[in-house]
């Protein structure tokens, strides 16, 4: 007869074997800024005719006038920090070495912020309102990594 | 019934297609929500509230409520998201509804959406399936409708054949639909001669996959007559869920239809909803459930229905029009498909649906299905509910 004791059982565990293999198509809206970082080394950005807003990444409408935005502007180079911070631990979820700086980066022109990373100095010479630069890849593919980094406009 | 009676006073989809390169997620929400406002005569201004939802984990985006509210219009307003797999979109609907019932919002936006282009279908709807018992034998989708197909076949004697009809009439009615994906007619021959799937399943007895985005505008009693002459009123609504692991689910039968039919007709005082409804729009994901669950929802006798759908019954122009639209087999944006029913029986009582009208919509079903056989289902009119 089987023994009933179930504090003797050891639970079994199984390991996922799912995997889901995605793909994004980033649009046609995103498409247009993505090839101008990677053909010409340039930032695009939609404004919105009601408001005037500026969006980068660009927005095909304006979120809060619910608007086509009809047209595209160039912004940047130069840009400032908005906020930082300097990640020192390495994680999984962090492709580079420790320490980075993670970003907030607003381009001349731009109403909005974009996420990147500051590099080429110093992380505790970075401070909010420092204005800075992009440093593009030497090899681009069409995605936001062809922007290596915003490095110190002065440097 | 709620506090306040509920009526859908506008809709909107988008042009179905297999891929939208040419937008993101977001960028083909909005296309279907300027619709929707469009049609209401309303501005995003005039929303109190939006519910959205998608599938859990087909485009890998887990917080589609706040991503997607460049689209939505959901920056800086309520909105919450809704999700139960196939059941997504007919779920909003009875969300949207709850929230409109309750007085507690006024006018509230319904976006149902999917980008299906994006993920491998099967493997993120294996994530539905219990780890432990299901997903290591798990075979599927069009598996698990297989085995009901095969359950009912060896209790009626029916065969693919008098499925393949269900697959010619609404790939037919699709023609009629702008918004529909495959607009081609087939007939049985070629549905037969299609490649198998799944034993019974042929290719062309089953849905695409497909883009698109649908909305939908509910507003009170207060309001929905001042904004739309004549409002698709929601009468009721029901839903059913009966497994936890795939071997409860009583395959061939489809319990949680039966039940979520009952009770809708009963609180809503429909007895002989063959006669009354003059149109459903089915979330009907493959041709055997074109004959299983009309019978379970009481439309027919259990075992009658391939022969009424052999009569031409369910064809436009017959007694009871079964999706006009050219229903699921013709267009799958998994997400919205549950909503695209629910809008197409709201055009349907308002009078709007083009090509595809049924004369003199008074009464209508939309339903939702999901994974392994669960069931929401609404009921339409055009008069005020009681
Ligand atoms: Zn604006």
């Amino acid at each position: 007869m089987i023994d009933q004791d179930l504090s003797k059982v050891t639970p079994q565990v199984y390991e996922s074997k799912i995997g889901v293999p995605y793909t994004w198509w980033a649009g046609d809206t995103a498409t247009r800024f993505l090839e101008g970082i990677r053909d010409r080394g340039e930032l695009w950005a939609t404004r919105c005719g009601k408001c005037s807003r500026t969006y980068v990444p660009p927005r095909k409408n304006c979120p809060g006038c619910f608007e086509e935005n009809a047209e595209w502007v160039q912004v940047g180079p130069g840009a400032t920090v908005v906020t930082f911070t300097v990640a020192r631990r390495p994680l999984a979820a962090i492709p580079d070495p420790v320490p980075v700086v993670f970003a907030l980066v607003k381009p001349d022109g731009a109403d909005t912020a974009m996420l990147h990373r500051i590099g080429d100095v110093d992380p505790e010479k970075v401070s909010i309102g420092m204005r800075v630069k992009p440093r593009f890849a030497a090899e681009r593919k069409g995605h936001i990594r062809d922007i290596e980094c915003f490095v110190p406009e002065q440097g | 019934m709620g506090k306040k009676r509920v009526a859908i006073v506008g809709t909107g989809q988008t042009h179905h297609k297999s891929h939208r390169p040419d937008v993101n997620g977001q960028e083909l929400i909005h296309e279907a929500v300027t619709r929707a406002l469009a049609d209401a005569e309303l501005t995003i201004k005039d929303i109190d509230a939006i519910v959205i939802g998608n599938m859990d984990h087909f485009e890998g985006i887990n917080y589609v409520d706040c991503w997607s509210v460049d689209g939505s219009g959901g920056t800086m307003r309520p909105i919450i998201k809704l999700t139960t797999g196939g059941t997504t979109g007919s779920t909003l609907a009875i969300g949207g509804y709850h929230m409109v019932a309750s007085g507690l919002f006024e006018k509230v936006l319904i976006i149902g959406w999917e980008k299906n282009s994006e993920s491998d279908t099967t493997g993120a709807i294996t994530t539905a399936f219990d780890p432990i018992w299901d997903r290591l034998v798990f075979a599927g989708a069009i598996a698990g409708l297989a085995a009901e197909g095969q359950a009912y076949m060896a209790e009626f004697g029916i065969t693919d054949r008098d499925a393949a009809r269900v697959s010619v009439r609404d790939r037919k009615h699709a023609v009629n639909n702008p918004y529909a994906q495959l607009r081609k007619e087939v007939t049985i021959e070629e549905v037969l001669e299609s490649p198998m799937l799944s034993d019974p399943i042929h290719l062309l007895d089953v849905c695409p996959r497909t883009d698109g985005a649908c909305a939908v505008i509910m507003a009170s009693e207060d309001v929905a007559e001042k904004i739309c002459p004549v409002p698709d009123w929601i009468w009721g609504t029901a839903n059913r869920h009966v497994y936890t692991y795939v071997g409860d689910v009583n395959l061939g039968e489809i319990d949680s239809m039966k039940n979520a039919a009952t009770e809708l007709f009963a609180k809503t005082g429909i007895r002989e909803p063959r006669k009354e409804l003059d149109v459903i729009e089915l979330y009907q994901p493959y041709s055997f459930a074109g004959i299983i669950w009309i019978e379970a929802m009481g439309i027919i006798p259990r075992g009658k229905g391939s022969e009424y759908i052999w009569s031409g019954a369910t064809d436009m122009g017959g007694e009871l029009p079964i999706n006009p639209s050219g229903g699921v087999i013709a267009c799958n944006p998994i997400g919205a498909t549950g909503l695209i029913r629910c809008a197409e029986v709201a055009l349907q009582v308002m009078g709007k649906a083009g090509d595809r009208q049924v004369p003199d919509v008074n009464l209508g079903v939309s339903t939702g299905f999901g994974g392994c056989f669960w069931t929401d289902i609404l009921l339409h009119g055009k008069k005020k509910p009681e």
